[in-house]
């Protein structure tokens, strides 16, 4: 753990040669090699952080790819488009992978971080950890959201038109903001560009971010589902243990990502995009991509535009409170009775919030994202507070190796059963 | 461990399903049918995109352009290289500037694109008494469920309900979102004469003109999907040997 990294020794001259001078060996073998040790009793969701960054170089590499063959011009993207689609080799291949590796991408982050609230992996020590995944989201969703604007279809710009507006909430000074990110009147040719060349970027950022993510990781190592810290002759080293579970994670996670990519490559896109941009003809209803529909559906609760805005900003701020919103110091909901079931409840709230976010604000919907954007702050900001003083937690074990809990094979407790 | 996986697996596809259902739920229920390029194995059915491509040509391509189609892409629905310069050679391809400055007409080759029916939106909309006739590239992959979209409007001209005035120059479909549409209804029985003998029934023509459509929207169906069968299998041997490999370094652990 911190501060104790061993000193490997390498068996080939000139692995040595170059690690005294540059020790990019050490480096990796206090990574993710033998020098970095691992709980033993982590479960296959600790496998969603490694799938993640294989998520994030897949769409940086089919990215930079594509953006050899891309033209940014609203007279000319969606045209470059259909040309990768029928006419670049293997370009229809290179488009869905990064459209659906879009939406894998937050299905991959989703639950890793939906794993986090469950074992407790924001609590102290690792507030900081937790909070710079918070600050990763927020740069997948800015990336994602000007991603979806490049092909310069229907959804592509009334989307881009519905959430830069939002802006014009701020008060006085939101009509500038607007023109300020337009770089104009309207989303148009200038906003299009800005757009790609900020998508372009902010993906190098969030890597940058990884790296701290990581750095901050490696300081205490990781949680596990006990939650309890662990002793010594409980760790394993991660390589090769973890690197081998995880490479079978990503077996199985490609597997899930082809049935996608292969044979519904459309199936989480909306038909509109496959329509050119017309700013003169408003689609019907305009729904953001499915990983965003719990944030529409919590900005469309509040009949006020600017109190909307700032719901769903907060929505993502309250994340950043939450290692001091709970106040319960045990870990792992598998210890905690109650917590448990209002984890589950929050999972269903969250559903609930993504269906809402896709129909059209109207009768019973209205009605039911209001309650569930009531409850979803009502949970971080009243539950968690509150249940920490009034919850009893079951009695936690000295070791992870010595469940108190029945248990029913496995080496760890059992979590949500 | 178990539960935990399967409640994740099921709120996966409870999210996924709902935003799909959600945004799939505007419009007119239209009835599924079973093409040849569903499934894990999907194919086009050459022969009906090749009859489908007679409709468009005799039919839709007065009005619809097709502005993606290359005449080179005929190839791919099993029409010959002969053929294809023939149809090429039918349509007036506009070239240019010459040597003398000036844009000059000349007969399609099979590197160009098929040829707008109109110079631009205002030229359609001044002929089409404000209508306009959409490029159809794309529109099988532009509608929600677009075969079977595609299939039930045009064969949706039915009478409109008795009480529903239809106005001067639209059309009641049964289909349609709204039901009022300006285009009159493209197909009668017999309105072309299919190469292969087939008879030319409005349904038989509709199901056709959608083969070559949804061939035209997404042309390398065929190629991805055979791709994913090659994946897939590559995937499930290699995780496979993973699981192993993962259960025998984890031996001593357990």
């Amino acid at each position: 753990m911190s501060g104790n990294h061993t000193q490997p020794v390498f068996r080939n001259g000139l692995v040595r040669w170059v690690d005294d001078r540059l020790p990019i060996f050490t480096i990796a073998y206090n990574m993710v090699g033998p020098g970095y040790p691992t709980p033993r009793n982590l479960n296959y969701f600790w496998n969603f952080g490694s799938l993640a960054g294989l998520v994030l170089v897949l769409q940086i590499m089919t990215g930079i790819v594509l953006a050899m063959h891309y033209t940014p011009h609203t007279s000319m993207a969606f045209d470059s488009v259909e040309h990768i689609m029928r006419d670049v080799n293997w370009g229809w291949l290179l488009r869905y992978a990064h459209a659906n590796g879009a939406s894998m991408f937050f299905i991959v982050v989703y639950i890793h971080i939906f794993r986090g609230l469950y074992y407790g992996s924001y609590k102290p020590p690792r507030e900081l950890l937790w909070m710079l995944g918070v600050v990763i989201l927020l740069l997948m969703m800015a990336t994602a959201f000007m991603g979806y604007v490049l092909p310069w279809g229907q959804m592509s710009f009334w989307g881009a038109t519905v959430i830069t507006n939002l802006f014009s909430a701020v008060p006085v000074f939101g009509e500038s903001i607007v023109t300020w990110l337009w770089g104009g009147f309207s989303v148009d040719n200038p906003t299009l560009n800005r757009f790609y060349s900020l998508h372009y970027l902010l993906p190098f950022v969030i890597v940058a971010v990884v790296v701290l993510h990581i750095m901050a990781l490696h300081q205490f190592g990781s949680n596990n589902p006990v939650g309890i810290d662990v002793r010594k002759k409980d760790m394993i080293p991660f390589h090769p243990y973890y690197t081998v579970k995880d490479l079978f994670g990503i077996g199985v996670f490609l597997l899930f990502f082809s049935a996608f990519l292969f044979w519904a490559p459309n199936m989480l896109g909306h038909p509109d995009n496959y329509i050119p941009a017309n700013p003169l003809s408003t689609p019907a209803h305009i729904v953001p991509e499915w990983y965003f529909l719990p944030f529409y559906a919590i900005l469309r609760a509040i009949p006020d535009k600017l109190m909307g805005v700032i719901a769903m900003f907060a929505s993502i701020g309250v994340l950043f409170l939450l290692p001091w919103l709970d106040t319960s110091r045990v870990r792992s909901a598998n210890f905690r009775p109650i917590y448990r079931v209002l984890f589950w409840v929050l999972v269903l709230d969250c559903v609930l919030l993504t269906y809402i976010g896709a129909k059209p604000p109207e009768g019973i919907y209205i009605t039911l994202g209001r309650v569930a954007t009531f409850y979803y702050f009502f949970h971080f900001l009243v539950l968690l507070p509150l249940l920490g003083k009034i919850e009893r937690p079951l009695p936690l074990p000295d070791s992870i190796t010595k469940p108190v809990l029945p248990r029913s094979g496995g080496l760890a407790a059992q979590p949500a059963e | 461990m178990i539960l935990a996986w399967r409640g994740t697996l099921a709120t996966i596809g409870l999210v996924l399903g709902l935003a799909h259902a959600a945004a799939a739920a505007e419009g007119v229920a239209v009835p599924s049918r079973s093409w040849s390029f569903d499934g894990i194995f999907g194919t086009y059915d050459r022969a009906a995109a090749q009859r489908g491509f007679q409709v468009y040509q005799n039919v839709c391509a007065g009005c619809h352009g097709v502005r993606f189609l290359a005449f080179r892409n005929l190839l791919d629905i099993g029409l010959d290289e002969e053929t294809v310069r023939a149809v090429a050679a039918e349509r007036t391809v506009v070239d240019g500037p010459d040597d003398g400055g000036e844009m000059y007409e000349r007969p399609g080759r099979l590197s160009d694109r098929w040829p707008s029916p109109f110079a631009n939106e205002q030229a359609a909309r001044a002929a089409m008494g404000g209508a306009y006739p959409l490029d159809l590239s794309l529109i099988a992959k532009a509608r929600p469920q677009g075969p079977d979209y595609l299939y039930a409007l045009l064969t949706g001209y039915h009478e409109p309900p008795a009480d529903m005035a239809v106005p001067d120059g639209l059309y009641y479909n049964a289909y349609f979102p709204g039901h009022l549409i300006a285009m009159p209804p493209p197909l009668s029985d017999g309105a072309v004469e299919y190469a292969d003998g087939t008879e030319a029934t409005v349904a038989q023509m509709a199901s056709d003109v959608t083969y070559f459509l949804t061939w035209l929207a997404e042309p390398k169906l065929e190629e991805r999907k055979q791709t994913g069968i090659k994946v897939v299998l590559f995937l499930i041997v290699l995780t496979a040997l993973l699981y192993a490999y993962k259960r025998r370094i984890w031996a001593d652990v357990h």
